[in-house]
């Protein structure tokens, strides 16, 4: 048995040192994977942080509380709707402070609520006529440079010509605070408004809307369409040269810039077919042409991977192509489908190029009511707030980036759990 | 009603061997000769691609018998299995010439559909491949998409006597609902037979069915393999010797694509006509 040079060479001086030189090798590759993985941790880390940490107070916002008295003189009974809302807010608001006279401090007092207080108000009243004659508790937002103020955002400490609150707005607002009038709960416009000029009341709920109905319109086309056409080149194209031209093409496909597709829409739905413009139906359609290719290509997977063993099977008991298929191919490769699916309907959500280009990128102050109506998605809206000036749009945009991060965290999720609920043994 | 005729005639040859004994007991030649013709394979060439894989192949297929398959590995006992049904017709670049008849029809005719003909001729595969489903849905996928069954009730039926005809019904009946993935080898091989028989079909083709099997499975199996011989025409294709000398009442000897010789397994194995079967059969290749 320990004849010849094989056992030897076991223990042989060469024979160690190579082993230690393969054990090494091992452990730079582990090393490299989890060098790499702390990269790749750290960066989404920082990017997270750094979200959180410019975007958290979005999701407050100061209000306040005062009370309105609805002076029937001022509304018209009949239609609520009609009243001088706008004097009604200013009044009761400048009441508070009553040493407060001359009409250019009056207006400057008027500007901490929100500009869009009368039309709250107005809602308020218009949704409960019987309010009219009473006094409420009214709860407004404060404009923006008063909610950053109590956020911290704009310092006590900065000197008076470089802040965007003077020394006496500043006594108002302390004015307010003593009086407890003052109140900073969750910030739920972010999520129910649409779009607005004043950052205070500016929401998602339009881009949320206008991203779901453009996903909707692109699942709708892209998974059915998908299905069918990676069933046709997996299992019933014959193969030949066209077929394959057909599959370089579809691998192509996925690897076009978006913008391309983009313009793609522009020229042919809006162009050629006349669609409206910022419509969700268009985005979808334009996202679905992107979302295609991922969809066929992870179908084609799914289906290679169901083992031949069950096509034979259900062959063999006198089921055609079309009873295999159907039966027992396709739910078999189902959840790696729809894993595919959920990914490219995510990586659609985030896209925005070619939104822009079939201009979703509008200023609506409304959420759409059906896929023609104009919108906006989520990505474009956080283009556009990335665009505004003002401090209040800066956190808004952070925080939109976390929403949208949060959809997109939610879609993969439902992925993986669809991945572990359907894996099946064979 | 045929299965009935098909009872009648295997119960008539039990009466001429008087009590049931081992299948090489009954095997005798007259018993065989006997048996009509089932199948009938005539000049048949089966090329993939450019590559001829069987050449001329001429062989019957008796009623009520075993017939088994042997060869060296590659020769084409698999291809020659695969024309009895056209499983071969999924293969893309493979083409079959000659003439395949069951009954008095020739299966590559022009009116055949093969989805009907595998209905009559059915399939178990080397390594078993239930459907992921459930027992139940294995027996019963079958006899749904032929129509056999109307109402719920003659689908249980069908179930329980396909399970029953496979030896497996005493073993599952109180987890029709579980997964078929979930049972045994050898009950899940057992599984594809009574899922092949439930469309009630004529002849079974079995391509190495117990390879995947330990020996108490493959017992299992070779039994029942013998009992499914009073009711159906069987084809099985294995490589143990033993195995074919144990069920089969006929062999068929095939080398390089070649059908050397075809007899009663007797015959095969005690005075083969070839040297090449003589070879074969005691391990001298192969
Ligand atoms: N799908 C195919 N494409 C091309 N050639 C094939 C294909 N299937 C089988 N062949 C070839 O046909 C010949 C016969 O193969 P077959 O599978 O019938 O052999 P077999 O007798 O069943 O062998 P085994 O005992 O190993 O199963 C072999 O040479 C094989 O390489
Ligand atoms: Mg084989």
């Amino acid at each position: 048995m320990t004849t010849g040079a094989a056992p030897a060479s076991f223990v042989s001086d060469a024979a160690l040192k190579r082993l230690q030189k393969r054990k090494a090798a091992d452990q730079r590759l582990k090393y490299y994977g989890l060098g790499a993985i702390g990269i790749a941790l750290l960066l989404l880390a920082t990017l997270v942080t750094s979200l959180i940490i410019t975007g958290h107070t979005a999701f407050l916002q100061t209000h306040v509380t005062y009370p309105v008295y609805l002076d029937p003189a001022k509304i018209d009974a009949q239609d609520p709707s009609k009243g001088n809302y706008r004097s009604i807010v200013r009044d009761s608001f400048t009441a508070l402070f009553p040493e407060v006279t001359a009409v250019r401090e009056k207006r400057a007092l008027t500007d901490i609520l929100t500009s869009a207080a009368p039309y709250i108000l107005r809602d308020e009243v218009v949704d409960d006529p019987e309010l009219i004659g009473q006094t409420i508790d009214f709860t407004v937002p404060v404009s923006d440079p008063f909610d950053q103020f109590m956020k911290g955002n704009i310092k006590r400490e900065t000197p008076e010509d470089d802040r965007r609150v003077s020394d006496q707005e500043i006594a108002w607002v302390d004015q307010l605070v003593a009086e407890g009038r003052l109140s900073k709960p969750f910030n739920i416009g972010l999520l129910t408004n649409a779009d607005s000029r004043f950052p205070e009341m500016a929401g998602l709920a339009g881009a949320i809307t206008g991203s779901f109905f453009a996903l909707l319109v692109c699942f709708l086309i892209s998974f059915p369409t998908g299905i069918a056409a990676a069933v046709y080149l997996e299992e019933f194209a014959p193969k030949n040269k066209f077929t394959d031209l057909i599959e370089v093409n579809i691998n192509n496909l996925a690897a076009v810039p978006s913008v391309v597709f983009g313009l793609l829409g522009l020229a042919v739905f809006l162009g050629t077919f006349g669609l409206p413009r910022s419509a969700p139906l268009v985005g979808g359609m334009t996202l679905a042409l992107m979302t295609l290719p991922t969809i066929i290509i992870t179908t084609r997977a799914s289906l290679k991977a169901v083992p031949p063993s069950i096509r034979e099977a259900a062959l063999g008991i006198g089921a055609s192509k079309h009873q295999v298929m159907m039966h027992h191919v396709v739910p078999l490769a189902m959840p790696g489908i729809l894993t595919g699916t959920i990914i490219g309907l995510a990586q659609a959500l985030g896209e925005t190029a070619p939104l822009l280009l079939i201009g979703m990128n509008a200023f609506i102050t409304s959420p759409p009511g059906g896929i023609l109506d104009p919108s906006t998605a989520l990505p474009t809206q956080i283009f556009i707030w990335a665009d505004s000036p003002e401090r209040g749009f800066v956190s808004r945009t952070s925080a939109a980036i976390l929403v949208l991060l949060g959809f997109l965290v939610a879609m993969n999720a439902i992925a993986i759990y669809l991945r572990r609920r359907f894996e099946r043994r064979w | 009603m045929k299965t009935a005729q098909n009872t009648a005639q295997a119960e008539s040859q039990t009466a001429t061997n008087g009590a049931t004994m081992t299948p090489a007991e009954t095997a005798s030649p007259q018993v065989t000769e006997m048996h009509p013709i089932k199948m009938t394979a005539r000049k048949v060439d089966v090329f993939y691609g450019t590559k001829q894989a069987l050449f001329g192949v001429d062989l019957e297929i008796r009623d009520n018998a075993v017939t088994a398959l042997i060869g060296p590995s590659g020769c084409g006992k698999s291809t020659f299995l695969r024309c009895l049904n056209r499983m071969n017709d999924v293969i893309d670049n493979c083409r079959v010439e000659g003439e395949i008849r069951l009954g008095d029809t020739n299966i590559y005719g022009a009116n055949i559909d093969p989805v009907l003909l595998r209905a009559r001729v059915g399939m178990v595969f080397q390594k078993p491949n239930p459907f992921p489903k459930s027992i139940y849905e294995n027996i019963a996928y079958g006899p749904r998409i032929h129509g056999m069954a109307e109402r719920r009730a003659e689908m249980d039926e069908i179930v329980e006597t396909s399970l029953r005809k496979a030896a497996l019904w005493d073993e599952v009946k109180d987890r029709l609902q579980e997964p078929g993935t979930g049972l045994s080898g050898g009950q899940q091989q057992r599984l594809c037979i009574a899922r092949a028989i439930a469309v009630n079909p004529e002849v079974i083709l079995m391509d190495e069915p117990c390879s995947a099997l330990d020996p108490i499975a493959t017992a299992r199996v070779e039994e029942l393999i013998d009992e499914l011989r009073e009711n159906y025409t069987i084809v099985i294709v294995t490589h143990s010797m033993q195995q074919a000398a144990r069920v089969s009442q006929r062999t068929a000897f095939f080398h390089l694509g070649n059908l050397v010789e075809e007899d009663e397994t007797d015959q095969i194995f005690t005075n083969p006509r070839d040297k090449r079967t003589q070879d074969y059969i005691t391990g001298r290749f192969g």
